[in-house]
C-alpha cells in the first residue's frame, strides 16, 4: 500500500517482500522535470499480484552464462516485479554445476574449469536473489536431458546398444541399477541442502525411450517388471523413485508435464509445468483437474524469436482461458517465461529477454482487465528506457 | 616479422568499386611475406594473417606455413544501416566498421534518413535536423561525426555510399522543408498530413539540387545511393494540383509515370554532379529511362522470385546488387545464417555477360527493431555468412566446414572484444562478460 501526499510518503506491507515490490513502484513513480528536479505525483496505490509464481527460466547449459548475466538479469526481474529464478542449470551439453559430492560431474561434464558455477558463486546468485524478493528454483532434469552427467558419473546413463554389441553412446539415466537410485539419493541431498527453496524442479520432460528399447539388460528388466513395452511405465518407474528420494528431504517439487501425462503417481502438492505447445489449455484442465497445481510456460518460449513486436502476442495470453471450476483455476498459480538457450549466451541475452519478458510480467501481476494495447504500448515503451537507465 | 610489399604505392586515396584488393600471403620458416597490388589488397591479407595467428597453452604466438593466393568473387560486399528509424551512437557505427573489416566487407550503405528521423546535419539546410531529428542536440551527426565515419571506413579500405531515399520515405525532411512534401487531401480540405516528396513544384527541384550538391561534397564516393522505393501513391491521388499536373504531362491515371518524371529530373541533377547512383529495384521496374552505368538494388523477396529479377535487371543491361536473401533484421529461430550462406547470386538463367553485371551484394539491417542495444549481437556472426559467400569462391560451400570456420571466428572476435552471438550451443574459451 502506497500513499504518496506531502510532507511525506508511506509504503506500508505486510512482509517486506511487499515492501520490496512497493518500493519498485515508487521508484518507477518519481520523474525528472525539465530543470532535473525529481518529483512524484500525489498517488495513492493498492497493489498486489495475481498470480503468485511469477518466473523466468535461465539455461546455463546450452550456454554457460557468467555469473555478471545471471545477477544482471536478477535486477531486470526486479524491476519487473518477477519472483522466480528457474535455473536450468545443467542438461545434455555440458554440467557446469560444481557438486560437491561428486566434483567430477563439473570437472568432466562442463565445457572447461572456466565454464563453472563453484558453491560460492551458487550462493551468491541465491542471496542477491533473495534480496529483491527472488526464489532460486533449481532444475535437475532426469532422466532425460542428462548426457553431460555421464561424463563424471561412470554407469549412470544407459548404454545403448545396436544388436548385442554396445554402440559406445548414452541415453537417458539407467532406471535399472540399485547404483542409480544410490546416487540419486546422495546427490539429491546436496541439492536439497544448497538451494533453500521449498521447490527442487525435477525435470522429466522427453525422454527418448529408444536407447532403453536397444539395452537387453533393460528389456530383460521391462519384462520382469511386467511392463510389456510400455516404457512410459518405466520411466514412471523412475520418477516415482526419484519423487520420493526428494520428498524425503522434504522439498516439493516441479515437474515438467510428461511426468503427469505418463501417469507417474505425484504427491498432492506437486507443481506441474505446462510447456508443449498445442492445446496448452486443456493440459492446464487436465492437470487441474486431476487436483494438481499448474504453472503455465507454454506460450512464452521467448526463445521462439521472429521478426517484429512479438511481445503483444504474449502479452495477449490470459492464463485462465481453460475449461474448469473456480476451484480448478486456482490451482494456476502462476507462469514463466522461458529462455532456453540453444542460441543464447551472455552476448544477446539481455536485449533478447528484455522488455519482452516485461510483457509476461504484467501478465502475471496484474488484473486480468488490464489489456489496452495502445496503452501497454505507451508504458512498456517508456518502461524500456527505465530499464536503459 | 610481416613483410609487406605494395606494388602500386600510395595511401591517400578513396577506395572505389575498381579498387583492387588481391593479396598473396607467403608463410614460412624465417619469412612473413604480404604483396598486394594496391594497398587494399594488403588490408584484406594482413586481416588473413591476423586470423592465422594462434597462441598455444604457454602464450607462444605461432603460425602455420602456408601459400595464399587470395582475391574477393565479388567488388561490391557492402553491409547497410539504418539510422533513421533508431540512431546509432558514433561508437556504434565505428565499431562495426571494425568488424566488417574483420569480416573482409568493403562498403558501409548509409541509410542515414528516412520517415522517422532525420539526424544528418545539413550545412545548407540545418532546419532538415533541427526540426526533423529525434532530439536535435543529441541525436545527430554532425559534419564531424560524417567525417569520422568516412575516414574511419577508409583507413579499413570501406566505401562510405551514403543513401538519401526519395520522393518516398521522406516524412523527417517535411518539417525542416516546408513545401517539400506533398500535402495530403480529404476531399477539397489538406487533411494535414503529408506523403513523398511534392514532384510537381519548381521549388522542389531547387532544393533537392542543393541538397545533393551538399551531399555529393561531403561523401567522397563515387556513387550515391538515391533510394526510390515503396513509393505511395495515395496522397498524390488525393492532391487536386498534382492531379492537374498528371492531365497536363498526358499522364493519364498513371502514377509510375510521375514518379518516374521525379527520378528522371533527380538522376540528372546527380549525374550533373559528376556522381553514379544506385537506386531501389523499383525505379528500374517502373520503367524509369535509367543511364547504362546505373546499379539496381535487388531488394524484394515478396512479389517475384528475386533471381527472375536479377536476371531481368541484368538483361536489360544494369548492374545489379543482391539483397533480398540478406535482410539481416528479418530474425527468425535457429541458425538462419545457413539460408543467407546458401544463396548463390548468380543462380539465374543469363549470358556470361549478364552474369559479370552482379556486381556483388549487401546484408542490409533495417532498424524498425534495432538499436546500439541489440545491433552487434543482431549483426555478428550472421553477416559473416553473406561476407563470405560475397567474396569466397562459389565451389566454397561446405556446410560443416562453414559451421566449424564461423563458430570459431565467432570465438576470435569475443576475443577482439565484439558482442557476437553463439550460432549454436557450445562455448568460447573467453566468454563474453566472463
Amino acid at each position: 500500500h502506497l500513499t504518496v501526499t506531502e510532507p511525506v510518503a508511506v509504503l506500508k506491507a505486510a512482509e517486506v517482500w511487499g515492501a520490496l515490490r512497493g518500493l519498485e513502484t515508487f521508484s518507477q513513480l518519481v520523474y525528472e522535470d525539465y530543470y532535473g528536479s525529481f518529483l512524484v505525483n500525489e498517488s495513492e496505490i493498492n497493489d498486489f499480484p495475481r498470480f503468485a509464481h511469477r518466473g523466468i527460466l535461465l539455461d546455463t547449459s546450452r550456454h554457460y552464462l557468467p555469473l555478471k548475466s545471471i545477477l544482471t538479469n536478477l535486477d531486470a526481474m526486479a524491476f519487473n516485479k518477477f519472483n522466480v529464478l528457474h535455473w536450468h542449470i545443467v542438461d545434455d551439453q555440458s554440467f557446469p554445476y560444481q557438486s560437491i559430492y561428486f566434483p567430477e560431474l563439473s570437472d568432466k561434464g562442463a565445457y572447461s574449469y572456466n565454464h563453472i558455477y563453484t558453491p560460492t558463486d551458487v550462493r551468491l546468485v541465491i542471496e542477491y536473489a533473495r534480496l529483491r524478493g527472488i526464489r532460486v528454483i533449481p532444475e535437475f532434469d532426469t532422466p532425460g536431458h542428462t548426457e553431460s552427467w555421464g561424463k563424471g558419473q561412470k554407469d549412470l546413463l544407459t548404454p545403448c546398444y545396436s544388436g548385442k554389441q554396445p554402440t559406445g553412446s548414452f541415453g537417458p539415466v539407467n532406471p535399472i541399477l540399485n547404483t542409480t537410485y544410490d546416487f540419486m539419493t546422495k546427490f539429491f541431498k546436496e541439492i536439497s541442502s544448497v538451494f533453500p527453496d521449498a521447490y527442487i524442479h525435477l525435470g522429466g520432460d522427453e525422454v527418448n525411450f529408444d536407447c532403453w528399447k536397444s539395452n537387453p539388460e533393460v528389456k530383460e528388466f521391462m519384462k520382469k517388471q511386467g511392463f510389456g513395452f510400455d516404457y512410459a511405465k518405466l520411466e514412471s518407474y523412475y520418477i516415482q523413485k526419484i519423487l520420493d528420494i526428494v520428498s524425503s528431504y522434504n522439498k516439493g517439487y516441479m515437474v515438467w508435464q510428461e511426468v503427469f501425462d505418463n501417469k507417474a503417481q505425484l504427491k498432492p502438492d506437486t507443481v506441474v509445468e505446462v510447456w508443449m505447445g498445442n492445446n496448452y489449455a486443456l493440459e492446464l484442465s487436465s492437470v487441474t483437474g486431476a487436483g494438481f497445481t499448474a504453472i503455465l510456460a507454454a506460450p512464452w518460449y521467448l526463445d521462439y524469436i521472429s521478426y517484429g513486436q512479438d511481445w503483444k502476442k504474449y502479452y495477449s495470453v490470459e492464463p485462465l482461458n481453460f475449461p474448469g471450476s473456480e476451484k480448478q483455476k486456482k490451482l494456476l498459480i502462476g507462469g514463466e517465461a522461458c529462455l532456453w538457450g540453444e542460441y543464447v549466451d551472455a552476448t544477446n541475452l539481455t536485449p533478447r529477454l528484455w522488455p519482452r519478458a516485461s510483457a509476461v510480467g504484467e501478465r502475471l501481476w496484474s488484473s486480468r482487465n488490464v489489456t489496452n494495447l495502445q496503452d501497454v504500448c505507451k508504458r512498456l515503451t517508456n518502461h524500456r528506457c527505465r530499464m536503459l537507465r | 616479422q610481416l613483410l609487406v610489399f605494395v606494388a602500386t604505392p600510395g595511401c591517400g586515396g578513396f577506395p572505389s568499386l575498381d579498387s583492387k584488393e588481391s593479396y598473396k600471403l607467403s608463410v614460412s620458416e624465417g619469412s612473413l611475406l604480404l604483396s598486394a597490388d594496391a594497398i587494399w589488397g594488403a588490408l584484406r591479407g594482413l586481416e588473413t594473417f591476423s586470423q592465422l595467428v594462434g597462441r598455444d597453452e604457454n602464450g607462444t604466438y605461432y603460425i602455420n606455413k602456408t601459400e595464399i593466393v587470395d582475391f574477393p568473387r565479388f567488388a561490391h560486399r557492402g553491409l547497410l544501416l539504418d539510422t533513421s528509424r533508431h540512431y546509432l551512437p558514433l561508437r556504434a557505427i565505428l565499431e562495426t566498421l571494425d568488424v566488417m573489416a574483420y569480416n573482409k566487407f568493403n562498403v558501409f550503405h548509409w541509410h542515414i534518413v528516412d520517415d522517422p528521423s532525420f539526424p544528418y546535419e545539413s550545412l545548407t539546410f540545418p532546419e532538415l535536423s533541427k526540426q526533423g531529428a529525434f532530439n536535435a542536440m543529441t541525436h545527430v551527426y554532425t559534419a564531424s561525426d560524417v567525417q569520422t565515419v568516412i575516414t574511419y571506413a577508409r583507413l579499413r579500405g570501406i566505401r562510405v555510399i551514403a543513401e538519401f531515399d526519395t520522393p518516398g520515405h521522406t516524412l523527417s525532411w517535411g518539417p525542416g522543408a516546408p513545401d517539400l512534401l506533398t500535402p495530403c487531401y480529404l476531399g477539397k480540405d489538406p487533411s494535414g498530413t503529408y506523403g513523398p516528396i511534392n514532384p510537381i513544384l519548381n521549388s522542389t527541384y531547387q532544393f533537392v539540387t542543393s541538397l545533393f550538391q551538399e551531399v555529393s561534397t561531403v561523401f567522397p564516393d563515387s556513387f550515391l545511393h538515391l533510394g526510390g522505393d515503396e513509393v505511395d501513391f495515395t496522397c498524390w491521388k488525393s492532391n487536386p494540383k498534382i492531379r492537374a499536373f498528371m492531365k497536363e504531362m498526358g499522364f493519364g491515371e498513371d502514377y509510375k509515370k510521375l514518379e518516374s518524371f521525379y527520378i528522371r529530373r533527380l538522376l540528372d541533377i546527380v549525374s550533373s554532379l559528376g556522381k553514379g547512383y544506385i537506386v531501389w529495384q523499383e525505379v528500374f521496374d517502373n520503367g524509369v529511362k535509367l543511364r547504362p552505368d546505373t546499379i539496381i538494388h535487388v531488394w524484394k523477396e515478396n512479389s517475384m522470385p528475386y533471381m527472375e529479377e536479377m536476371a531481368n535487371v541484368t538483361k536489360a543491361g544494369y548492374q545489379a546488387l543482391l539483397s533480398a536473401p540478406w535482410y539481416l533484421n528479418h530474425i527468425s529461430y535457429g541458425q538462419d545464417w545457413m539460408a543467407a550462406y546458401q544463396v548463390e547470386p548468380l543462380k539465374f538463367e543469363g549470358t556470361p555477360e549478364q552474369k559479370d553485371r552482379v556486381i556483388g551484394g549487401e546484408a542490409c539491417m533495417w532498424g524498425e527493431y534495432v538499436d546500439v542495444t541489440n545491433l552487434t549481437p543482431r549483426l555478428w556472426p550472421r553477416a559473416g555468412a553473406v561476407a563470405e559467400r560475397l567474396w569466397s569462391n562459389a565451389t566454397v560451400r561446405d556446410m560443416q566446414d562453414a559451421y566449424v570456420r564461423l563458430a570459431d571466428f565467432r570465438c576470435k572476435l569475443l576475443g577482439r572484444g565484439v558482442q557476437a552471438q553463439p550460432l549454436y550451443v557450445g562455448y568460447c574459451e573467453n566468454e563474453f562478460g566472463g
